[in-house]
């Protein structure tokens, strides 16, 4: 198995980090890229777009060609999580976009970026899986809000009553910041998609 | 699912790291301008730093330079989604406390401006908000990091257009790093022990002052409330984590000096996180198009045939100074 991160900006290499653990927790043989390229797409069974700056992501995602191939790719079934700004960038719906800013239109939720506030706003706080019974270290910083979910997306993770991931078949879509923990059980989740 | 007792927990170093790490593979642009905000966004910009004045103009208009205008920081902060960062005075923390409350995203306590203090830098770990540091060698940046910076970048020397003392910043850390790997844990404790060394300066001062022998008492507190034997317990500690991970524990980032896109593509080539530009930038005759420039030569730093065409026609980039010129070294500025 060949899981890639794409790896334009942000904290690509902890996510890669994350997905290594979690390969060797599940007994998986199998390798992370980083994806900066077109070319490095291919042969990959799943997909991470990682936490960042949104904006500068899928502007460098159009710039190098990666922005419509990898929307292709998540509508043919590929498995793609975002975290945070790759929450962002996989979003149908976004409230505070910056001008000009473009996403893949591909998870049906409605989100608002920086919607805790600014950085000094940013938390922690244990949150609750669908798919496993003990609490996840929730990890927020300047986290988006998911305001809807809609169409086939269905809410996986919560704090309080507040939905702070989903999933839509092939795709998982989180405010927080699993790959920051040391608690690799969303990663693990994720790459279940790819079996 | 179990009842979960909700304890939401803010200004923790994961949180105050972890902001660092996003802007990780990005450009950080200094502007003065919501105009010039807006324009660093487009181009890509991973955060803006707000200033009064970019480091050249500082440099050339002499004076004490101090943090900027709230009033400024605000406007830019309402202009732009990406993170807003602003720069206090060395040792300032009113200035500190006044721009945690006025909600930037992060803190740089840059030798850039005047220092406030001659004998200490801020205690970050007091602090919600996270902070960035300069350092020109793993003594700098070790000590900023076990002060609390979440973040550090090299110093260089700012506003000179000059790349030469940010890479001699970068060699000497990595060299630092490395250089570890040979040492025994003792060894390094001796290290862990010359790295303190800068926090005694003012009880040494003191005692002096008195009459009294120049010797390092018992529970006596040095720094805020850390005596000696705690600070240096503290920097081993570090020091011993980079040793494992051959590399800083916190984001490290290239300043002071970056004026082209191969500058960046430079640091980047060196091991660095992402650059901070200046007056690279803005004091450049196409902005826009630096700014864009730039970005795309952090993104591509490994890729030569994009390094080429984005350097192309970039019009005049800015003058540049010859560092044994200088009238102020800025680097020297906070140990």
């Amino acid at each position: 198995m060949r899981i890639g991160v794409i790896g334009v900006q942000g904290a690509v290499a902890e996510h890669v980090e994350a997905l290594r653990r979690a390969l060797a927790n599940m007994g998986i043989h199998g390798g992370v890229a980083w994806i900066r390229r077109l070319d490095q797409l291919k042969d990959v069974s799943a997909l991470v777009i990682p936490g960042g700056e949104s904006t500068t992501i899928s502007k460098l995602m159009c710039k190098n060609g990666l922005f419509d191939e990898v929307k292709r790719l998540g509508g043919e079934g590929l498995p793609i999580m975002g975290t945070c700004a790759g929450l962002i960038v996989l979003a149908k719906r976004v409230v505070g976009a910056a001008s000009g800013q473009r996403f893949l239109e591909l998870l049906d939720v409605e989100v608002q970026r920086n919607a805790y506030g600014r950085q000094v706003d940013s938390f922690e706080a244990p949150i609750t899986l669908s798919f496993s019974p003990d609490p996840f270290p929730g990890i927020f910083i300047r986290a988006p809000r998911i305001l809807k979910v809609y169409g086939r997306a269905r809410p996986i993770a919560f704090y309080r009553e507040e939905v702070v991931g989903v999933e839509q078949d092939n795709l998982l879509g989180l405010t927080f910041h699993p790959e920051l923990s040391n608690d690799t059980r969303v990663h693990e989740y994720f790459i279940e998609k790819a079996k | 699912m179990g009842i979960l007792r909700v304890i939401e927990q803010k200004g923790t170093e994961r949180l105050k790291r972890g902001f660092a790490r996003m802007v990780k593979g990005g450009v950080i642009m200094d502007v003065t301008s919501v105009e010039q905000a807006i324009i660093a966004e487009e181009a890509g910009a991973v955060a803006v730093m707000a200033l009064e004045k970019v480091p050249a103009d500082i440099r050339q208009a002499g004076g004490v330079a101090r943090m900027a205008d709230p009033k400024k920081i605000q406007e830019i902060m309402d202009a732009v989604t990406i993170p807003v960062m602003a720069k206090v005075r060395i040792g300032h923390y009113a200035e500190a406390l006044a721009l945690e409350a006025l909600g930037v995203d992060m803190i740089d306590e840059s030798e850039v401006l005047t220092p406030a203090d001659t004998y200490f830098h801020i205690d970050k770990r007091k602090f919600n908000v996270p902070f960035v540091c300069g350092a020109r060698d793993l003594g700098e940046a070790v000590r900023r990091i076990w002060e609390g910076a979440a973040m550090i970048r090299t110093k260089g020397e700012a506003g000179t257009g000059n790349i030469v003392e940010a890479v001699k910043h970068v060699r000497l850390v990595n060299h630092g790093i490395r250089l570890l790997k040979h040492l025994t844990d003792d060894e390094i404790y001796r290290v862990a022990e010359e790295f303190s060394k800068p926090y005694l300066k003012l009880s040494m001062e003191v005692k002096e002052r008195c009459g009294l022998p120049r010797e390092v008492l018992r529970n006596e507190p040095i720094y805020e409330e850390y005596t000696f034997e705690e600070i240096v317990e503290g920097i081993y500690k570090i020091l011993l984590e980079i040793r494992s991970l051959q590399r800083l524990p916190v984001v490290n980032f290239a300043a002071g000096g970056v004026a082209t896109p191969a500058d960046a593509a430079l640091m980047m080539h060196m091991g660095m996180d992402g650059v901070f530009v200046g007056s690279g930038i803005f004091k450049s005759s196409n902005p826009e198009k630096m700014a864009r420039a730039i970005v795309e030569a952090v993104n591509h730093y490994d890729e030569p045939d994009v390094i080429a065409e984005v350097s192309r026609d970039l019009g005049e980039p800015m003058r540049g100074l010859e560092i044994d010129k200088l009238l102020v070294r800025m680097e020297e500025r906070g140990l």
